[in-house]
C-alpha cells in the first residue's frame, strides 16, 4: 500500500513537472528556441507571487490573477525586444543569450531577495487531504495542481488545433517565409507564443511557491525537470509531456522511498534510460531539427 | 606545377614571435612573481585551456555544451580518488584521471549524441548533474561535504612548499601550452579542414565524404580529456574538493562561455583575450557579488547581439591581426593566391 | 491609357553579392492578365518576390496604386492587396486544406472571396477539406495555393510558375479559371517557363533574360521569332 501511495504522489508531482515542460515544449515547437532561462522565469514568477501576496494580502492561488498577465506581458516584451534578434539558423545566439538571461535573473533575484528560502502559505488547503480508503490519501493541493496541469495541456491542445491563433502558430512554425506572405507578422507571432509560454510558467511558478521552499538558485533544476519531461514524452506532443512528467515524478518519489538522497538521481537515470532506449521519446511526433 | 599550402602571414609571424617572448617570461615567472601572482597566473592558464577546449567543441565542432563541468569535476574527483584511495602519486594521477575521463566520455557521448542542438546542450547539463549527484554519494570521499588532500600526499609533490608551488605553476603553464598548441595543430591538419567544413554546412560536409559523426565523437572525447586534466590540476592546487565546487556551473561553464564569447568564438586567440579581460573585470568588480555576475550576463548578451565575433574578431576586422599561423593560402609556382582563413565564420 | 495598377521602376535585386535583376521596369494593367516569361534563372521569381515584399527593394522601385511600397515587409504588402502564390505551392504541411485556406484569409481584408466561394471555384478542395496538405496531388495543391491567396481578397494576384510539375490537362483546367478571376475585378501577373499557356491567357507580355527585360508587348503582336530571341538571347 505504501508503494501505491508513493506512486500516486509521483503521478501528482508529475503534473507539476508537466507544467514546467509545457511552456518549454510550446516555444521549441514554434520557434525552435530552447529558453535556458525557463526555470529561472518560473522562480521569477514565484517571487512576483510573493510580492503580490505580501502587498495585497491575497491567498497565493488568487495571486495568479495578477501574476499570469504580468508574466505574459513580460514574455511578449522579452521576445519582441530581445529574443527575436537571436533567431536564425545559428544555434549559438539564442542559447547564449538565454544563458546570459538566466545568470541575470538569478543574480537579480539574489540581490533583491537574498538567498533565503521562501515559501508561500496557502492556508489549510496545504494539509487537507482526501482519504481514499485502504490507507491511501491524496493531498488536495497536489490534486488541484494535477488537475490544473491537465487542464492547461488540454487548453493548449485546443488552442493549437481549433483556433486561428493556433493555426498561425503552426503555420509560422512550418514555414516562416510563407507565413509572412499570408499576412502573419512573425515578430508578433513569436512574441505571442512567448507570452503564452510565460503565462504557463506563471501558473507553474505559483504552484511551485506554494508547494515547496524556493530561492533564487533553484531555476536550473526546474529547467532540467521540464526538459527531461519533454524529451521522455516525445517532441511535438503536448500529452507526451504529461506522460513524461509523470514518469519523472514517479521515478523521483520511488527513488526517494528507497533512499532520501536518491530522488534526483533516480529521475535523471529514468531520463537517461528512456534516452538510451527510445531517443525519440515515448510519443514522438516530429524529428528534432 | 608547384603547389604548396602556406600558413603564415606577416602579422602571424609577429604574433608568434611576441607569443614566444611572452612564454619565456611566463616560464621565468617564479623568479619575478610572488605566491599570489603565481596562483593567479595558474588560474588564468586553467581558464585559457578550458575556454580553448570549449571553443573547439562549440565554435568548431558545433557541439554546444553547457555541461563541461562534468569533466572538470570528474577529473578532480579521479585525482583525489587515485591519490587518496589507490595510493597513486598525485602528479601521475593527473594524466591517468584524464585518460579515465576520456574513456567515461565515450558512453556518455553515445547517449547524448541522440539529442540535437539546444536539447543536446541541456543533455550535457543533465550529465553533469548526474556526475555531481553520484559524487555526493561517494562516502569514501565524504560525499556531499567534500574532503581535503591529506598532508602526506601534498608533500609527495615536492619537499618544500615553494617548490610545490613552482611545480604546479609550471605544470599549469605546460598544460595550457599543450592544449592551445594541440588545438592549433589539430586545426592545421586535415581534421581541421573537416571541422571547418562541418561548422559551415554539416550536410555539405557529409556529402563530400567527411565522417561527421566520427569527428564529433573524437572532438568530444578529446575535449573531455583536456577538461579533466585541467580539472585535476586545479583541484590539486586547491587541495580541497566538494561536489558543488567541482561541478559548479558558474565556475566551469558560465565563466568559460563568457570568456569565449567575449574574446571571440571560433578563433584561437579568442579565449586568450577573453581570459585576460575576464580577470581584469574580476579584479575590479568581483566584490560587487551578485551584481557583478549580473553585469557579466548583461555584457555577454550585449556582445552576442552586437559583436558576435568577439573582441579578437573586432581587432582582426580592423587591423588584420593574427597571433597564430592559421591561414591557408595556396602558393602556386611561387605566386600567392587569395587567402582562406581557418577561423570558423560567425553568422 | 489608364494608370497602371503596379509599376516597377528600375528595380535591382541581389542575393548577397550576386545580382539577379538589373534595372527592371514594367507596368501591370488593372483588370488584365500580364505574363512574365523567361528561361530558368532569368529572374522571374525574384521579381515577384520583390513585389510581394519577400525580398528587399528600393522604396520607389515598386509603385502600387500610386504608393511607393518597395521594401515593405510581406505581411504589410498583403494588407495593401498584393498576394503571391509562391513557386512550388508551399502549402503549410501541418495544416489541412481548409486550415490553409482559412489562414489565407486571416488578414481580414474585405472582399468577395471566402471559404464558400473558393470551394465553389475548386470543388475538389471541398472534397479534400480536412486532408493534410502534403497528402494532396500536385494539381490539388496548386488549387489550394491559389485559393489561399484568393482568401486574402487581393487586388493583384501574383502567380509564380503555377504550371510547374502539373499534367497538361490539369494546367489547362487551372488556366481556364483565370479569366473568371479577372472578371471578378482581380488583376493577375502570371510567371511561367512554359510560354504556351501564358501567351494564350495574357494580354501583356514581358520577357526576362538574365535579369533584364528583353521584350515587352501585347501577346497578340509578338511573333515566335521575337519571343525565341528574347527568351534565349540568341
Amino acid at each position: 500500500m505504501e508503494w501505491v501511495n508513493t506512486i500516486l504522489q509521483g503521478i501528482l508531482l508529475g503534473g507539476l513537472y508537466a507544467m514546467f515542460a509545457a511552456g518549454l515544449a510550446l516555444i521549441f515547437g514554434i520557434m525552435q528556441l530552447v529558453n535556458i532561462a525557463h526555470g529561472d522565469l518560473i522562480v521569477l514568477a514565484a517571487y512576483i507571487a510573493l510580492l503580490v501576496t505580501e502587498a495585497l494580502g491575497l491567498n497565493p492561488l488568487l495571486s495568479l490573477v495578477i501574476v499570469v498577465p504580468v508574466m505574459a506581458l513580460l514574455g511578449y516584451l522579452l521576445q519582441r525586444g530581445l529574443l527575436n534578434r537571436t533567431l536564425g539558423n545559428d544555434l549559438l545566439p539564442p542559447l547564449l543569450v538565454t544563458f546570459g538571461l538566466s545568470v541575470i535573473i538569478q543574480n537579480g533575484l539574489l540581490e533583491l531577495f537574498t538567498a533565503d528560502s521562501r515559501k508561500l502559505q496557502a492556508g489549510a488547503i496545504e494539509v487537507a487531504s482526501i482519504q481514499l480508503g485502504g490507507g491511501l490519501a491524496v493531498g488536495i493541493l497536489p490534486l488541484i495542481q494535477f488537475v490544473v496541469a491537465v487542464t492547461v495541456i488540454a487548453a493548449l491542445q485546443w488552442l493549437f488545433y481549433h483556433t486561428a491563433l493556433g493555426r498561425a502558430f503552426r503555420a509560422t512554425s512550418d514555414d516562416q517565409a510563407v507565413a509572412q506572405l499570408v499576412g502573419l507578422d512573425n515578430r508578433h507571432i513569436f512574441a505571442l507564443a512567448m507570452a503564452l509560454s510565460l503565462a504557463v510558467v506563471a501558473i507553474a511558478g505559483v504552484f511551485l511557491a506554494v508547494r515547496a521552499n524556493f530561492d533564487p538558485t533553484i531555476g536550473p533544476a526546474r529547467l532540467i525537470f521540464g526538459f527531461e519531461a519533454v524529451i521522455m514524452g516525445g517532441l511535438g506532443s503536448m500529452w507526451g509531456t504529461l506522460v513524461g512528467g509523470i514518469i519523472l515524478g514517479v521515478a523521483q518519489t520511488v527513488g526517494a522511498k528507497l533512499d532520501p538522497g536518491w530522488n534526483l538521481l533516480a529521475g535523471h537515470l529514468a531520463f537517461l534510460t528512456v534516452l538510451a532506449l527510445r531517443p525519440g521519446g515515448l510519443f514522438p511526433k516530429v524529428q528534432q531539427r | 606545377m608547384n603547389v604548396r599550402v602556406e600558413h603564415a602571414t606577416p602579422s602571424s609571424r609577429v604574433g608568434l614571435a611576441l607569443s614566444a617572448l611572452t612564454l619565456v617570461a611566463l616560464l621565468a615567472a617564479p623568479l619575478w612573481a610572488d605566491r599570489q601572482e603565481l596562483r593567479l597566473l595558474a588560474e588564468m592558464y586553467a581558464y585559457v585551456a578550458l575556454a580553448s577546449l570549449w571553443n573547439l567543441l562549440a565554435g568548431y565542432g558545433g557541439l554546444i555544451s553547457v555541461g563541461q563541468q562534468a569533466y572538470v569535476g570528474l577529473g578532480a574527483y579521479l585525482l583525489f580518488a587515485l591519490s587518496m584511495l589507490a595510493g597513486v602519486h598525485p602528479l601521475l594521477a593527473i594524466p591517468i584521471a584524464g585518460l579515465v575521463a576520456a574513456i567515461v566520455s565515450l558512453p556518455v557521448a553515445a547517449l547524448i549524441f541522440r539529442l540535437r542542438g539546444h536539447y543536446f546542450a541541456i543533455g550535457t547539463w543533465v550529465v553533469a548533474e548526474v556526475f555531481r549527484l553520484l559524487a555526493s554519494q561517494v562516502s569514501a570521499l565524504q560525499g556531499g561535504s567534500g574532503t581535503s588532500l591529506p598532508a602526506d600526499i601534498v608533500l609527495s609533490i615536492a619537499p618544500t612548499r615553494q617548490l610545490r608551488e613552482f611545480f604546479i605553476y609550471w605544470i599549469a603553464l605546460a598544460l595550457m601550452v599543450a592544449v592551445v598548441g594541440g588545438i592549433v595543430l589539430l586545426l592545421r591538419s586535415r581534421y581541421g579542414l573537416a571541422l571547418t567544413a562541418i561548422r559551415d554546412n554539416e550536410l555539405s560536409a557529409r556529402s563530400n565524404g567527411v565522417d561527421v559523426a566520427r569527428i564529433k565523437y573524437v572532438i568530444y572525447v578529446l575535449c573531455a580529456l583536456g577538461t579533466a586534466l585541467v580539472g585535476a590540476l586545479v583541484f590539486l592546487q586547491k587541495q580541497r574538493i566538494s561536489p558543488d565546487t567541482a561541478f559548479s556551473v558558474n565556475d566551469w561553464t558560465a565563466f568559460v562561455i563568457f570568456i569565449t564569447v567575449i574574446g571571440g568564438l571560433g578563433r584561437i586567440e579568442g579565449p586568450i583575450i577573453g581570459t585576460i579581460l575576464f580577470f581584469v573585470l574580476r579584479q575590479s568588480f568581483a566584490d560587487l557579488g551578485a551584481f557583478y555576475l549580473l553585469m557579466l550576463g548583461a555584457v555577454a548578451i550585449g556582445v552576442m547581439l552586437k559583436a558576435p565575433q568577439g573582441l579578437w574578431g573586432l581587432l582582426v576586422e580592423r587591423f588584420g591581426w593574427q597571433m597564430f599561423p592559421l591561414e591557408r593560402r595556396l602558393v602556386m609556382n611561387g605566386e600567392r593566391t587569395l587567402p582562406g582563413s581557418i577561423r570558423a565564420p560567425t553568422n | 491609357m489608364p494608370k497602371p495598377l503596379l509599376e516597377v521602376q528600375a528595380l535591382d535585386a541581389y542575393y548577397g553579392d550576386f545580382q539577379a535583376l538589373f534595372d527592371v521596369s514594367l507596368s501591370i494593367e488593372e483588370g488584365a492578365i500580364t505574363a512574365i516569361i523567361g528561361a530558368n534563372g532569368a529572374g522571374k521569381s525574384t521579381l515577384l518576390k520583390c513585389i510581394a515584399g519577400a525580398m528587399p527593394a528600393r522604396r520607389e522601385a515598386i509603385i502600387f496604386d500610386n504608393q511607393a511600397i518597395g521594401g515593405e515587409p510581406a505581411h504589410r504588402v498583403l494588407a495593401r492587396g498584393i498576394a503571391l502564390v509562391p513557386e512550388g505551392r508551399r502549402l503549410f504541411p501541418s495544416l489541412t486544406v481548409e486550415e490553409n485556406l482559412l489562414i489565407g484569409g486571416q488578414s481580414g481584408r474585405p472582399g468577395p472571396w471566402n471559404l464558400a466561394r473558393v470551394y465553389q471555384l475548386f470543388p475538389r478542395l471541398a472534397e479534400r477539406a480536412h486532408v493534410l496538405a502534403p497528402a494532396l496531388s500536385g494539381g490539388e495543391q496548386q488549387m489550394a495555393a491559389i485559393g489561399r491567396a484568393l482568401m486574402s481578397n487581393p487586388r493583384l494576384l501574383l502567380c509564380d510558375e503555377i504550371s510547374l510539375g502539373l499534367a497538361p490537362i490539369v494546367i489547362r483546367d487551372i488556366y481556364a479559371n483565370l479569366p473568371l478571376l479577372v472578371a471578378e475585378g482581380l488583376s493577375l501577373v502570371v510567371v511561367e517557363q512554359d510560354i504556351v499557356q501564358a501567351l494564350r491567357a495574357a494580354r501583356q507580355v514581358y520577357c526576362l533574360q538574365k535579369g533584364r527585360v528583353a521584350l515587352a508587348g501585347e501577346a497578340s503582336a509578338l511573333t515566335r521569332e521575337k519571343i525565341s530571341a528574347a527568351y534565349f538571347g540568341v
